[in-house]
């Protein structure tokens, strides 16, 4: 298991290199530029020149080629430590993600601060997508050609359809205006602060060190820092404004899961080993839950696994329309500021949980069915 | 697949197919696609939408870019009247009410539908072209030529589609012409894929050997032994493909970085009037309302060509035999 974990590290690292290079190259081809893009259209060539020499955008992106927008060659054989490639790649080794153009703060910062609204939000969708679509599925197998399991397929199929900008924006509508139980937007309401658990059992770091930024990290996933402060109106607070955005997020997964339980339950049911137990008068619920559902999960396991690259991409849409200042909209408005730092070092997180993510599923699969030998 | 006559997955083959004529795989696939329920339903949705696509000049009441101020009694954002449901006769009818430009709503959804179309299908006939070119290549020729394009592959799976797009439509620049290379370009692994495994099967069977001792070429093989192998799975992913394109495509819209106001392309109306929800909810309800059943349509389209298309498969997808 060990082995075949770290052989998958390994051979994913081509792939990560890749993708380093290449959000690396797409940022650079934003056009427009950093300096126009912060100091406004009409910056003059002597302040783009001072402002491209302070973040380090003036020297040669690749070798050889001086920039990428416009194609500019120059600066062939120059020391190839001195490309901006190089000397970023030699940040990222040392786990220094630069600073942020626009907030001039370091990113790593920034990281921990965004990170925890996407990881919670795309959590909680998870979560209700599998604790709602995997017994919806179960549901429809069992009850196969009812009008439960016709209802059931007929909403999956409308609910993999669904946008989830659309989705959200009407359920905030619904929500909020119509009944009005539940808030628009936020994570959390105005006047109320989760304050770090840290700092609530008295224990105060100097800013900056690893330690400190681990435990921020943890107090910024609010629910889990509600929870180790014993703060439950906060707890409450938050999970209200948690509802609407991981319900629209978790729509699509959840009728893709639901769909997958159930043909996946169907065929397994159909089969011999099955019809053995029934004759043996294995009790109903004991027959699907113990005997079938095993073998049906595994199907089910690899689409939880792929449903989170959506997620993430969902993630955007859901944080633009319900307000939440996250990954994904952290990113959107990186692109739009050129904000190189801010680009490379999120794509980078995105794609490498993503990596983590798919392997943990293949891992997982030789728990849920011996058969699978890892090698 | 032992099971006897009786099992519940094997049906008596009917009349037709017993006289000893070959009944070809598209004729039976047309049989068990119009068979199926959710099929048909998706075929209806989308034969609906075609004709509204093509016929929106002409049964659209108003010009979708048309400003309505001084040519009729309404404001902006004025909530849907319809005359049978009760709106005063004396003010002009507007089914989908009017948006914050006070345009006449219902027509620009109208026209929304040509847009979802050609996005949906363009998009993904480019990401069929490439996508078929590569795999093709990386599976007949293998060797370095297949590591090098399947690894560019992994590197852009490795990104959330979405995101990918956000990232490309910046380098290109908005637009809807460009939203749709982002789209195209993000659904090319998918193919590439499906093209490779296929390739890869078919690759070192005896016919594809007959065929090159006859002295066929490479395209030859390619096109006329290997490809048509491959052609099922491609309409299938390609089906379902388009309705994730749509959705893509509205939500790169919706974000700004698609087709531009003042086109009526749903998303990009959805996107611009998001703000509006709370006070004017039309506005955003109908443009989502139609993204959704477009990608409806497609989905069940695309469930039940796959069912249909792979004999290996009963119905509802389950083995024959089984369930």
């Amino acid at each position: 298991m060990l082995q075949y974990g770290a052989r998958r590290l390994l051979t994913s690292i081509p792939v990560l290199v890749g993708i380093v290079v290449v959000v690396f190259v797409l940022a650079r081809l934003i056009p427009g530029g950093a300096c126009k893009a912060m100091l406004g259209e009409k910056a003059t060539e002597a302040a783009c020149e001072r402002f491209d020499r302070a973040n380090g955008l003036d020297k040669p992106v690749i070798n050889c080629i001086k920039s990428v927008r416009p194609l500019r060659f120059g600066g062939c054989f120059v020391n190839p430590v001195e490309t901006q490639l190089f000397i970023y790649a030699g940040q990222l080794l040392r786990g220094d993600f630069g600073q942020s153009i626009r907030f001039s703060r370091p990113v790593s910062i920034i990281l921990v601060e965004q990170i925890p609204t996407t990881i919670e939000l795309s959590l909680a969708a998870l979560a209700l997508a599998v604790l709602i679509g995997v017994p919806a599925g179960i549901l429809s197998a069992i009850r196969h050609n009812s009008a439960v399991d016709i209802a059931t397929m007929a909403g999956a199929n409308i609910g993999v359809s669904m946008p989830v900008f659309w989705l959200g924006l009407m359920l905030a509508f619904l929500f909020s205006i119509v009944i009005p139980i539940l808030p628009p937007s936020g994570r959390i309401s105005a006047g109320l602060t989760a304050e770090p658990f840290y700092q609530v059992w008295g224990l105060y770091l100097a800013k900056g060190t690893a330690i400190y930024t681990l435990l921020e990290f943890f107090s910024n996933l609010y629910i889990l820092n509600s929870i180790l402060t014993l703060d439950f109106e906060v707890l409450f607070d938050v999970l209200k404004h948690l509802i609407l955005p991981a319900a629209a997020l978790s729509t699509i997964p959840l009728s893709i899961i639901a769909r997958m339980t159930r043909s996946s339950l169907l065929e397994v049911l159909g089969q011999e080993y099955i019809r053995a137990a029934k004759a043996k008068g294995v009790p109903r619920v004991r027959l699907v839950v113990r005997h079938a559902l095993r073998n049906a999960l595994l199907p089910v396991v690899t689409i939880i696994g792929l449903s989170l690259g959506g997620l993430l991409g969902g993630a955007v849409l859901t944080e633009t329309v319900f307000k939440l200042s996250g990954v994904g909209r952290i990113l959107f408005e990186a692109i739009t500021a050129r904000d190189y730092p801010i680009i490379q070092a999120f794509t980078l997180v995105i794609a490498v949980s993503y990596v983590v993510i798919n392997m943990i599923v293949d891992i997982s699969y030789s728990y849920l069915d011996p058969r699978i030998r890892l090698q | 697949m032992t099971a006897d006559a009786t099992a519940p997955g094997l049906r008596l083959l009917p009349a037709e197919e017993l006289t000893g004529k070959p009944v070809s795989l598209w004729r039976t696939a047309w049989r068990r696609l119009f068979q199926r329920r959710s099929a048909l339903l998706g075929m209806a949705i989308l034969g609906a939408l075609v004709v509204v696509a093509v016929t929106a000049p002409w049964i659209a009441p108003y010009d979708p870019y048309q400003v309505l101020i001084g040519v009729e009694a309404v404001d902006d954002r004025d909530p849907p009247c319809i005359h049978l449901l009760g709106c005063p006769a004396d003010r002009p009818q507007h089914l989908m009410g009017i948006d914050s430009n006070v345009r006449d709503l219902f027509s620009r959804v109208l026209y929304g539908a040509q847009y979802s179309l050609i996005i949906g299908v363009t998009s993904v006939s480019f990401a069929i072209v490439v996508g078929t070119l590569l795999g093709a290549l990386a599976g007949y020729l293998g060797g370095w030529v297949e590591d090098l394009i399947m690894r560019v592959m992994d590197v852009l799976l490795a990104f959330p589609a979405l995101l990918l797009a956000i990232a490309i439509v910046a380098v290109l620049g908005p637009g809807l012409i460009n939203a749709l290379i982002a789209i195209g370009i993000v659904s090319i692994p998918v193919y590439a894929r499906v093209v490779r495994a296929s390739v890869l099967s078919v690759k070192e069977t005896d016919f594809v050997a007959a065929s090159r001792a006859l002295g066929a070429g490479m395209g030859t093989i390619l096109f006329r032994s290997v490809l048509p192998n491959a052609l099922t799975p491609l309409i299938v992913q390609g089906t379902l493909g388009i309705a994730t394109a749509i959705l893509d495509a509205a939500a790169l819209s919706f974000l700004g970085l698609g087709a531009q106001p003042p086109t009526p392309e749903w998303g990009s109306m959805l996107g611009k009037d998001r703000n509006q929800v709370f006070t004017a909810p039309h506005l955003v309800f109908f443009p989502g309302l139609g993204i959704m059943l477009t990608v409806l349509g497609f989905n069940l389209l695309g469930d039940g060509l796959r069912d249909a298309l792979d004999p290996r498969l009963g119905r509802e997808g389950t083995k024959l035999g089984e369930a």
